[in-house]
């Protein structure tokens, strides 16, 4: 018996097994996604094709019919015309269109951005300040207030949407930014104070005690000792409420329309001719998706050890 | 300690409330509030696209025709389903996968990472794309399902016996990481000794699994599954833009039909009591869940 490895370690044979398995279903739940990225490099032809084509020649068409809006014309009106100006107006102009302007989608994109940033600073600042009340001082009511803060994630949004609908409108907050910074906001403050308390517990009482000594006051030792500390926690809690805020739909779609909407109600809406059109839902979608999983691969053990956090502590 | 008093600024208590304060209220005023107003219109017979019209009181006439109402039946029908057949193969998959992750082979956390993808995607972006795999002219689910079975030409979002399928498929493949995540940690959280005492004792590697492996993980499994069954009891987005509810009302939804009835019809009054009894039943069985949950982990 090979006795330099523990008896506890599972033998390497059965470890290439475990591997082999892992990596076949990783492999099968990474189709779908990289479909969608390989569609967004497609023409409109070879999308609609079958048997689906796994090799093809790629194509910018997706992403120029992604970010304008064209029309059909005739081939005299299209003869008409001087020659195209670049090459994505050349390759509409193949197509017997024109373009008539820019589409919405880089209006409704950089309003996820603000929505989106807006909404993890304001509920990560709010969240810290009470996660750090709630871990250090004795607050009256302390664990029904922290449950009562966490119920709050269990309402349908949609049973609470209609008030927030009627609220909104007479506030003048429907359909505005701040309107859906704030809502955002609430919905992943639960979360935030959670998530934050476990990581303001972790800091020891002694270094904000030890600058109050040195002359500090208590916001003083809360914001230049405390919250540096906390950066670890900080940075993995609001990763989880721009993920939160970025793919939200129900809020979005109910809440806003022209000026506010984010990308999630807007992407299924583009439509091309015939149907829709793939490959530019393919390029949203992958634009869309491209930055959380980019942040998901650099900040994975951030997040991994958030998402068991609750779970670990209890 | 009296000695905090000489500390400067303000006192503990002034800073406490100070921080405490502002998320106590907005989630009083983005939460309560409408969840109040929400309790209140249940009880009249609002319209919220007639403004104008004072709402009247008509008591608990809204919850008694939700009770009748045979659709509705049907739709928590079509949800409990949808909770069983998905909760069932993510436990299983899920802690399959764990237990397997658990082996720490080389290469582990990158392909930890890359499965865990889909949970942090858009499920209304998911739902979008998932209509282009399972397009049964073009799309790549149905080519790849004909490839290993020659089935021929079907449609899962057109056939109402397939689509409450097709649902489950895309809800799998997004959250099975999810609960292979929580038991990962469960598996990791068993004490080492616990084992090293069953090798002295010369129980088998099954026998291990079945009195250590399985009892520890079991608690891990449970929350996460507790999660998950919230989470798809509201399921709304990723539905609405794969089936949209359709064919018929193969798919829809308990709060697929609570949206058609609060923002399509308008009946406000009516969908609040809705509303309600959801809120009610996921409560109820919440707390329920959790009693038993923590009876299993006493043991």
């Amino acid at each position: 018996m090979d006795t330099s490895r523990s008896y506890l370690e599972p033998s390497s044979f059965s470890k290439k097994i475990a591997a082999a398995i892992i990596i076949v279903y990783a492999v099968i739940t990474l189709i779908p996604i990289s479909w969608m990225v390989m569609t967004s490099f497609k023409n409109v032809d070879s999308a609609i094709s079958y048997p689906p084509e796994v090799l093809f020649e790629p194509s910018l068409e997706g992403y120029v019919n992604l970010f304008t809006n064209r029309s059909r014309q005739s081939q005299e009106y299209l003869d008409s015309l001087p020659p195209p100006e670049n090459w994505y107006e050349e390759l509409v102009r193949s197509r017997e269109m024109v373009i008539t302007g820019p589409s919405k989608f880089l209006g409704r994109y950089s309003n996820s951005m603000i929505i989106g940033f807006g909404s993890t600073f304001a509920s990560v600042f709010l969240g810290a300040l009470a996660a750090y009340a709630f871990s250090r001082f004795r607050v009256p009511l302390k664990d029904d207030l922290l449950f009562f803060i966490l119920s709050t994630r269990m309402f349908p949004p949609i049973a609470v949407a209609v008030p927030i609908f009627i609220m909104y409108r007479k506030l003048g907050l429907g359909d505005t930014h701040l309107g859906m910074i704030i809502l955002y906001t609430v919905v992943n403050l639960s979360l935030a104070v959670w998530l934050l308390k476990g990581f303001m517990d972790e800091i020891p009482k002694e270094y904000e005690e030890a600058a109050m000594i040195d002359g500090y006051s208590r916001l003083q030792a809360f914001f230049k000792v405390v919250l540096p500390q906390a950066m670890t926690g900080i940075a993995a809690t609001a990763i989880f409420c721009m993920i939160f805020s970025w793919n939200e739909y129900a809020f979005a779609v109910l809440l806003t329309q022209f000026n506010a909407q984010t990308a999630p109600p807007f992407i299924p809406t583009i439509i091309g001719e015939g149907g829709l059109d793939w490959p530019a839902i393919g390029a949203g979608t992958t634009l869309f998706l491209l930055p959380v999983m980019i942040f998901t691969i650099i900040l994975r053990k951030h997040l991994l050890r958030g998402i068991t956090f609750g779970a670990v502590r209890k | 300690m009296s000695v905090k008093k000489k500390f400067k600024g303000l006192s503990d208590k002034a800073v406490g409330w100070l921080f405490i304060g502002p998320t106590v209220l907005l989630l009083l005023a983005i939460n309560i509030y409408p969840l109040v107003y929400a309790i209140k219109m249940s009880f009249t017979n609002f319209y919220a696209n007639k403004i104008g019209r004072e709402p009247q009181f008509v008591g608990l006439k809204n919850y008694i025709k939700v009770l009748n109402k045979e659709a509705i039946w049907e739709k928590m029908q079509v949800t409990a389903s949808f909770m069983f057949w998905t909760l069932l193969l993510q436990a299983i998959i899920g802690l399959g996968l764990a237990l397997l992750l658990n082996r720490k082979f080389k290469g582990n956390e990158l392909l930890t990472t890359l499965i865990v993808l889909p949970m942090m995607l858009s499920p209304a972006v998911v739902g979008v794309f998932w209509t282009y795999l399972y397009n049964p002219q073009v799309g790549l689910f149905n080519y790849v399902v004909n490839f290993f079975y020659d089935l021929g030409s079907f449609d899962m979002i057109g056939s109402s016996t397939l689509a409450p399928w097709a649902i489950v498929i895309v809800d799998t493949w997004m959250w099975t990481p999810f609960t292979m995540l929580i038991c990962l940690a469960g598996l990791r959280s068993v004490p080492n000794y616990l084992y090293e005492a069953a090798e002295v004792d010369r129980a088998s590697k099954w026998q291990q699994f079945i009195y250590i492996t399985l009892p520890s993980v079991l608690p891990f499994l449970l929350l996460a599954l507790l999660f998950r069954g919230i989470e798809n009891f509201k399921m709304f987005d990723m539905v609405v833009e794969l089936t949209s509810g359709g064919p018929g009302s193969a798919t829809e939804l308990a709060s697929i039909n609570l949206k058609r009835e609060a923002f399509e019809k308008w009946k406000t009054g009516y969908s609040s009591a809705f509303a309600v009894i959801l809120f009610v039943t996921i409560f109820g069985f919440g707390n329920v869940y959790v009693k038993v949950m923590n009876k299993i982990k006493e043991r």
